[in-house]
């Protein structure tokens, strides 16, 4: 078969989960159609194969979580945490996200169409996340590793304690985190910008971006050891 | 006597407040500015476990004999919601220490050690390695605010998922590792450059409180498709409050770690002041339990200085179902010792210990990635230090140990199963301890703050 | 710990169905809160020499059979008070021409365990232990008309047998609060509070903050100065949502971890901890849905 759908307001979301975890990869099904989520929890989490998820509302927290290769679309807005710790594969939101968006994320692409709430991408540890919108406050705190493309504006504390991870933030940023700092793009930054908007089909000028790096000042805990008293 | 008379009898007085730590401390804060950073756990005095006794048989109460009546230590964990509990031969399991924090070697032999045993290891704030995994046979997968190495192919692998809120050594901070201890290895698992002191966040990223911890909790059920139980771990502070939440968060075990509980490195003003003592911790985590009517349908584990046959004994008597164990293991293994075996013979420890200004014996190093005995440390030499087989047999000898004695000292008691144990069989010695875990002072009937005297 | 929900109907013809249109709203925060449930609705106001008071007799040993006919005759005798009151099982609301102090006063010496749950021109407080089903259930929610309220469903720390604890919290009269979060200063509070007089009922943290926001209406603040203040004088986590008998309000921390989602249309402004409860209001599919940023004030009138 290829194709299922399931209703959230008849079906109990252990069935819609128990299928895209069993019954999707053995009997190669290539697209699950969800409607009425009604803001369900949890909506396809831990996918481990290739099927397609289109969720038609809004969804709850973890949409998408722990994704790996999977393609998952929400027609509507997403609660926190959506594609939390994602391993691989896509995850396209096309209203707004709540809080934690992309939160410890791996690999993989999160697209998000609206704002971003707070700390999206917080403790980012690969993969790329393009926000059509602006983000909060404390967006991409201890983000280790991975891309984020911001095409609106950042709040406060952006990319606070921030290690590899690099940012491109093209409206405002309210306040820079703690070892975070502006720098020049270079062409590598423009094309990473090119390939990231057209992947999320957005339309911009990378040249309107600006890079956020990390300064590398807390990566050694100052031992200002032999002093002498 | 004259002015040029130097036999002046020397008179010491000693300040309580300002002894001679204290007045290392100070001058070491004005040397350098920073905080001291360390292992283990609490070296303060703090009322523990040694301060209750057991009432065994005598005329009142029957014991059992030693070998020809059995005395069961099956421990099962899990059974509130999961399809697959955690089943155990033994109540005592090996609490989470990170790869990164230990080496390899270790990890491997603390599997191996469990297996043969028949108890759980606990991944700790690194994520899972492969030697781990194979050579554990029940793996607790814990999920910690950093999320180093944290991937939903581990869950899966899991026998349980242990969502960690905090630690007995540092409740309210996060993970810590010096750079000296991010090896290449260490750093491709939790995504860090190499050689670099890593920060770690102290909240979760995705979720804060116990009514988002819930929903938390649910993801990873969805995820496992409800088959592995998901344990919830507090450092003690408002344990009572804590144990409740976690309750009413869907857990199906809670782990409490009380503030003799070991780190391999966080700042000695967390270890020493802040958190309450397991034997504190215990007594609220059960009223917490019992208030709620869960005992026995949530489990209840504790850590924090369990070290003894006895310890483990008295936990149970109190009301846990299993104790998890840090630092014991890692004594067993060889931590503090003064010497490792390595190629068939025995080794000097001492120059090591020296280099980092201790001893055998009083070594708190574990943040230096320096272990003369190879254990915390991610150095390719020091590791090799430290070889699986032998760390595995010692540390099932010390596993065993510890359960003949809880077995004898349950059988002494009159129980054919080691869960039987209640706290009615204990008493105190101490005020401190009476009052904590609302048991009598020994000889009288006097609870402090319960009953009349 | 806890579920939050608000609701303020713009359209007079809705108010009768406020009742109607909430009770789903609770009932799908009860995962968040399945403890014990509260709401306070805001009524057409009474006149100004009327006031009515809200009372529970849960925690009297009569519990719901206690005779409120009694103590209407009792209020006629003692203080010469012709009263109005109107009971369903534990749950009565007192409605006179009165100064509301004296007579409350009366309450406590005369019923100590008669709990006043609030006191005003506008307000009608219900809470009580039981999952937000059975509480809607036994006050009839889905038949509350008037033109905002504020709930809240509870995830009790300590033994469920004290309501007292749930939320809505009040103070003063025709305001309260519900409280999503935990305060991490509650007792400074408390205790710069009391030399002012204020006293405290439980040991609840919400209280703490619910008797600082009254405390600085009674002084003349404005409600977004009063907000402002709140702002700096209450630590930790929170989303704080608020009914005055003309307002609705709606705060979040500077970290904003405790969710909370808002849904406008023309018809109504509708606030939930989670999209789930505002699901099944009229019209959600076009609605305006939005989630407010922190330590922004978001003040709706009714």
């Amino acid at each position: 078969m290829e194709r299922m759908s399931f209703d959230l307001a008849q079906t109990p979301l252990r069935e819609l989960n128990s299928f895209l975890h069993r019954d999707a990869p053995a009997k190669g099904v290539q697209k699950v159609v969800v409607t009425n989520p009604d803001g369900a929890h949890n909506i396809a989490v831990g996918l481990d194969c290739p099927v397609e998820v289109d969720v038609h509302g809004h969804a709850g927290y973890y949409a998408g979580g722990m994704n790996k290769t999977g393609t998952v679309t929400i027609f509507g807005s997403a609660g926190t945490g959506v594609a939390e710790n994602m391993m691989s594969g896509r995850v396209h939101v096309k209203g707004f996200a709540s809080n934690g968006a992309g939160a410890s994320m791996h690999g993989g692409l999160l697209v998000i169409d609206g704002d971003a709430g707070l700390r999206c991408g917080i403790s980012l540890k690969g993969g790329d996340i393009v926000v059509g919108g602006s983000v909060g406050s404390f967006s991409a705190f201890m983000a280790q590793a991975g891309r984020m493309v911001i095409c609106g504006d950042a709040g406060d504390a952006l990319g606070d304690s921030l290690y590899e991870a690099v940012l491109y933030v093209r409206g405002s940023i309210k306040s820079l985190g703690a070892d975070a700092q502006i720098e020049p793009m270079s062409e590598a930054d423009y094309a990473a910008v090119k390939s990231l908007l057209d992947a999320a089909g957005m339309q911009h000028d990378p040249k309107d971006f600006k890079r956020v790096a990390s300064a590398r000042s807390l990566y050694h805990w100052n031992a200002d050891a032999d002093q002498e008293y | 006597m004259s002015s040029n008379d130097h036999s002046k009898p020397v008179a010491k007085e000693e300040s309580f407040g300002y002894d001679s730590k204290t007045i290392a401390y100070i001058r070491n804060a004005a040397a350098h500015g920073l905080y001291e950073i360390r292992g283990m756990g609490a070296k303060r005095q703090l009322p523990n476990f040694d301060d209750l006794v057991f009432l065994g048989a005598s005329l009142s109460r029957y014991p059992l004999e030693g070998y020809r009546e059995k005395c069961s230590t099956k421990t099962v964990l899990g059974t509130r919601f999961a399809k697959k509990p955690i089943e155990l031969e033994i109540p005592i399991t090996i609490a989470g220490m990170s790869f990164g924090s230990l080496s390899a070697n270790v990890k491997e032999a603390l599997g191996r050690a469990a297996t043969e045993v028949g108890t759980s290891t606990t991944t700790g704030d690194g994520g899972m390695t492969q030697e781990e995994r194979q050579s554990s046979k029940t793996l607790v997968y814990q999920c910690l605010p950093s999320r180093y190495g944290f991937n939903p192919d581990d869950v899966r692998r899991a026998d349980a998922i242990e969502m960690v809120i905090g630690q007995g050594a540092k409740p309210g901070g996060g993970g810590m590792l010096l750079g000296q201890k991010v090896s290449p290895r260490v750093a491709k698992m939790r995504t860090l450059p190499a050689g670099i002191d890593q920060r770690s966040a102290c909240r979760h990223p995705d979720w804060t409180g116990p009514d988002d911890l819930a929903i938390k909790i649910q993801e990873l059920r969805e995820l496992t498709d409800w088959e592995k139980p998901i344990y919830v771990k507090v450092g003690a502070t408002r344990t009572f409050n804590d144990v409740k939440l976690a309750v009413h968060s869907g857990a199906d075990v809670v782990v409490v770690d009380g503030m003799q509980g070991g780190t391999a490195a966080t700042q000695t003003c967390f270890i020493e002041h802040v958190g309450i003592p397991t034997l504190a911790a215990v007594r609220q985590a059960v009223d917490a339990l019992e208030d709620l009517d869960m005992m026995g349908k949530v489990q209840l584990i504790v850590s924090g200085g369990i070290r003894s046959g006895p310890d483990v004994a008295k936990a149970l008597a109190m009301g846990a179902d299993a104790v998890s164990i840090g630092q014991g293991v890692l004594i067993a293994l060889g931590c503090n010792h003064d010497s490792y075996y390595q190629n068939s013979a025995h080794h000097d420890a001492s120059a090591g210990y020296a280099a980092l200004g201790t001893v055998p014996g009083y070594c708190h190093h574990c943040h230096t990635g320096k272990c003369p005995v190879g254990i915390t440390t991610q150095d390719a030499v020091l590791e090799q230090r430290l070889t699986p087989e032998v760390g595995a047999r010692h540390l099932k000898n010390y596993l065993k140990t510890l359960n003949m004695e809880l077995t004898t000292i349950a059988r002494a008691c009159g129980k054919q199963n080691v869960h039987h144990l209640e706290r009615e069989d204990l008493v105190a010695l101490t005020l401190e301890a009476a009052a904590m875990a609302r048991v009598p002072l020994a000889g009288t009937n006097w609870i402090p703050g319960v009953s009349g005297f | 710990m806890c579920g939050i929900v608000g609701l303020l109907v713009k359209k007079p013809a809705l108010r009768s169905r406020l009742g109607e249109l909430m009770v789903p709203m609770l009932i799908g925060m009860t995962e968040r809160g399945p403890d014990s449930a509260g709401l306070a609705v805001f009524t057409e106001p009474l006149a100004e020499n009327m006031r009515k008071i809200s009372l529970y007799s849960g925690m009297c040993e009569e519990g719901a059979d206690f005779n409120w006919l009694g103590l209407g005759h009792e209020l006629k005798e003692h203080l010469g008070i012709d009263a109005t009151i109107t009971a369903q099982g534990n749950h009565a609301i007192l409605t006179a021409a009165i100064a509301p102090e004296p007579v409350k006063r009366w309450i406590k010496e005369r019923h100590p365990k008669l709990h006043i749950l609030s006191t005003g021109r506008a307000i009608d407080l219900y809470k009580d232990i039981g999952t937000p089903a059975e509480v809607a259930a036994r006050y009839a929610f889905s038949g509350l008309a008037g033109s905002h309220l504020v709930g809240h469903t509870r995830m009790a720390t300590e033994s469920a047998v004290t309501p007292d604890r749930a939320h809505p919290f009040t103070a003063g009269e025709d305001f309260c609060l519900v409280h999503n979060g935990s305060l991490s200063n509650p007792y400074g509070v408390r205790r710069m509070l009391e030399p002012h007089g204020i006293r405290f009922e439980t040991d609840n943290d919400t209280e703490a903050a619910c008797r600082f926001l009254e405390w600085r209406l009674r002084e003349g603040d404005d409600l977004e100065t009063a907000l402002q203040k709140g702002f700096e004088a209450l630590d930790g986590f929170y989303t704080f949502l608020m009914g005055t008998a003309d307002k609705l309000a709606l705060i979040r921390d500077p970290f904003a971890c405790k969710p909370a989602v808002v849904a406008e249309t023309d018809d109504y402004v509708a606030i939930a901890s989670e999209f789930r409860s505002l699901a099944h209001l009229p019209d959600i599919k076009h609605a305006r849905v939005f989630e407010p940023a922190p330590e922004e004030m978001y003040v709706w009138n009714a």
